[in-house]
């Protein structure tokens, strides 16, 4: 299981300036769960955004949003209410929302910040991975986690070596920023690639020392 | 005249790279430093270049400055956390160097050590906004310094690519890192006037000095060599020809390489020259060149 966490309501409100309808994508998976994105929290989002004059075009909570053919499927006969709106904002862990933003042609904002739980991982289908880093960046990356899609985890921009848009510490492997890059533009949202990325709080990257006193920790951990 | 005053006040100026060696003999990189003072505005000193364990930089910086050599302190964020970096920053301030060039660095897997712990704490930008905020007087968390900081600090470009994405984001961390303090740029190496005019033009609205990156070329093999691994160099057929062709390959490095600082000096404000073991021939360089 990967635990999520909704980020602060300013922060959300802030990724969604300038737009008028949203799509609400929730998960019934891990996010569920960890109260970050159920039904529950979908309808809270509904309210609130409503409340702030926000139009809401719809909204959807799916089993596993990590799981793109599931999303795919699913999401067919709403299209329209997506169709209609500037963008999805997407109430799970750091895999879900770029398994939806590699799935629909659709800005994707992140609700949540993945919580490291310090090694123990939900099992998952897909290329879309996850550090768990707890200060989700995916806003500023069209969806692709820069984290774990670029070798070197820069989080700033390109290194520079990348050669025919493959890594250059791994050729077999696409620049994680190159497609950060044709994703954003697809997105009209190059401009996010001005933004300065302070240096990240790896603090956060440690399991709360709470999550160690649980009974999963022990169980989970004993061998 | 420092390479900050030298490149506010418009001169053409000139850098190199010497590379400290593995281990604390350091008589060669006195001597270099004694040919190069007074032919050069700085030298970079490297940071364990290819993630290769070698004298350090700062040392190393600090000893060709006693020589009369300016030095600019390449840093990378491989091997150090926000601690360790600003640390050393305000070492090297005490330590009376005034240039810093950020790197993000290569991976230990590259270089003689690949079992150790990559850092990556920070990256280039993250580290050029830190070494502005020491300029300022605090640290990264806004703590006060009692003393600051007063680099000049510099960055890397690389003006060749091979996709739009490459190109782009290139010009993108370029005004980044402008933004977060960046005062001039030396780039990867170039061979192609012409490509590299057109990067200028497209950089010319950041009003930044560029330093255009010179490899003088030791052979045809190592052109070949070049074109194969090192991402964004891209050395023309007709130089790898000359090179095969020669007779002398030391002279026709030489010419090749002049030639190419002849034709920059209308183009950029200045080239830096990376000799790479050739540290003893940059005066002969410099002499073909007529700088
Ligand atoms: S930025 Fe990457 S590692 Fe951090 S929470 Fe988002 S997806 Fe996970
Ligand atoms: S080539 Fe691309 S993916 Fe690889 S380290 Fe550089 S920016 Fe990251």
């Amino acid at each position: 299981m990967i635990v999520s966490a909704q980020k602060p309501w300013e922060e959300i409100l802030g990724y969604l300036e300038g737009e008028n309808s949203i799509f609400l994508l929730g998960c019934n998976g891990c996010a569920q769960a960890s109260g970050s994105g159920g039904p529950e929290q979908v309808a809270e989002m509904k309210e609130k955004l409503e409340g702030v004059g926000k139009k809401v075009s719809g909204t959807m909570v799916i089993d596993f949003l990590c799981q793109k053919a599931l999303v795919k499927s699913r999401l067919r006969p709403r299209m329209e209410q997506v169709a209609a709106a500037d963008s999805i904002l997407v109430m799970t862990c750091g895999l879900g929302v770029q398994a939806v933003a590699a799935s629909v042609a659709k800005v994707c904002h992140p609700a949540c910040d993945t919580v490291n739980m310090g090694g123990s991982r939900g099992e998952w289908k897909g290329d879309e991975r996850c550090y768990e880093c707890g200060e989700c960046l995916l806003e500023y990356t069209g969806g692709i986690c820069p984290l774990t899609a670029c070798t070197k985890s820069l989080t700033n921009g390109a290194c520079g070596g990348a050669s025919n848009g493959k890594c250059e510490l791994a050729p077999e492997k696409d620049c994680g920023w190159e497609l950060i890059y044709e994703r954003l533009k697809r997105n009209n949202q190059l401009d996010k690639l001005r933004r300065f990325i302070p240096p990240k709080s790896w603090d956060k990257m440690a399991p709360d020392p709470k999550v160690r006193a649980t009974a999963r920790w022990a169980l989970e951990n004993s061998g | 005249m420092s390479l900050k005053s030298s490149l506010e006040a418009g001169k053409f100026a000139i850098t190199c790279e010497v590379g400290p060696l593995k281990g604390t003999d350091t008589t060669e990189i006195e001597e270099v430093a004694g040919l190069l003072t007074g032919r050069v505005d700085a030298a970079n000193v490297t940071d364990q270049q290819s993630s290769v364990m070698r004298l350090g930089s700062m040392a190393t910086c600090h000893l060709i400055k006693g020589k009369g050599l300016e030095p600019i302190f390449q840093m990378t964020c491989r091997d150090r956390n926000r601690l360790a970096l600003q640390s050393d920053l305000l070492s090297a301030h005490v330590l009376g160097i005034e240039n810093v060039l950020a790197l993000t660095g290569d991976l230990p897997a590259l270089g003689d050590q690949p079992q150790a712990k990559p850092v990556y704490d920070l990256d280039s930008v993250q580290l050029l906004w830190t070494i502005q905020r020491l300029n300022e007087g605090f640290d990264i968390n806004g703590n006060e310094l009692q003393g600051k900081t007063d680099f000049f600090a510099g960055a890397v470009v690389t003006p060749e690519a091979d996709t739009e994405a490459k190109r782009e984001l290139q010009f993108y961390k370029m005004e980044k890192k402008i933004a977060n303090g960046a005062r001039f740029f030396q780039t990867q190496a170039i061979y192609d006037p012409d490509t590299f005019a057109r990067f200028m033009k497209r950089v010319e609205g950041f009003k930044i000095p560029i330093l255009a990156g010179i490899i003088p070329l030791k052979s045809a093999a190592m052109a070949r060599f070049m074109n194969k691994n090192v991402a964004g160099v891209f050395v023309p057929d007709e130089l790898i020809d000359k090179m095969a062709k020669a007779e002398d390959k030391t002279a026709a490095g030489i010419e090749i390489a002049a030639d190419l600082m002849k034709s920059l000096k209308g183009i950029c404000q200045g080239v830096h020259l990376m000799a790479i073991g050739w540290e003893k021939k940059v005066p002969a360089i410099l002499d073909a060149a007529g700088l």
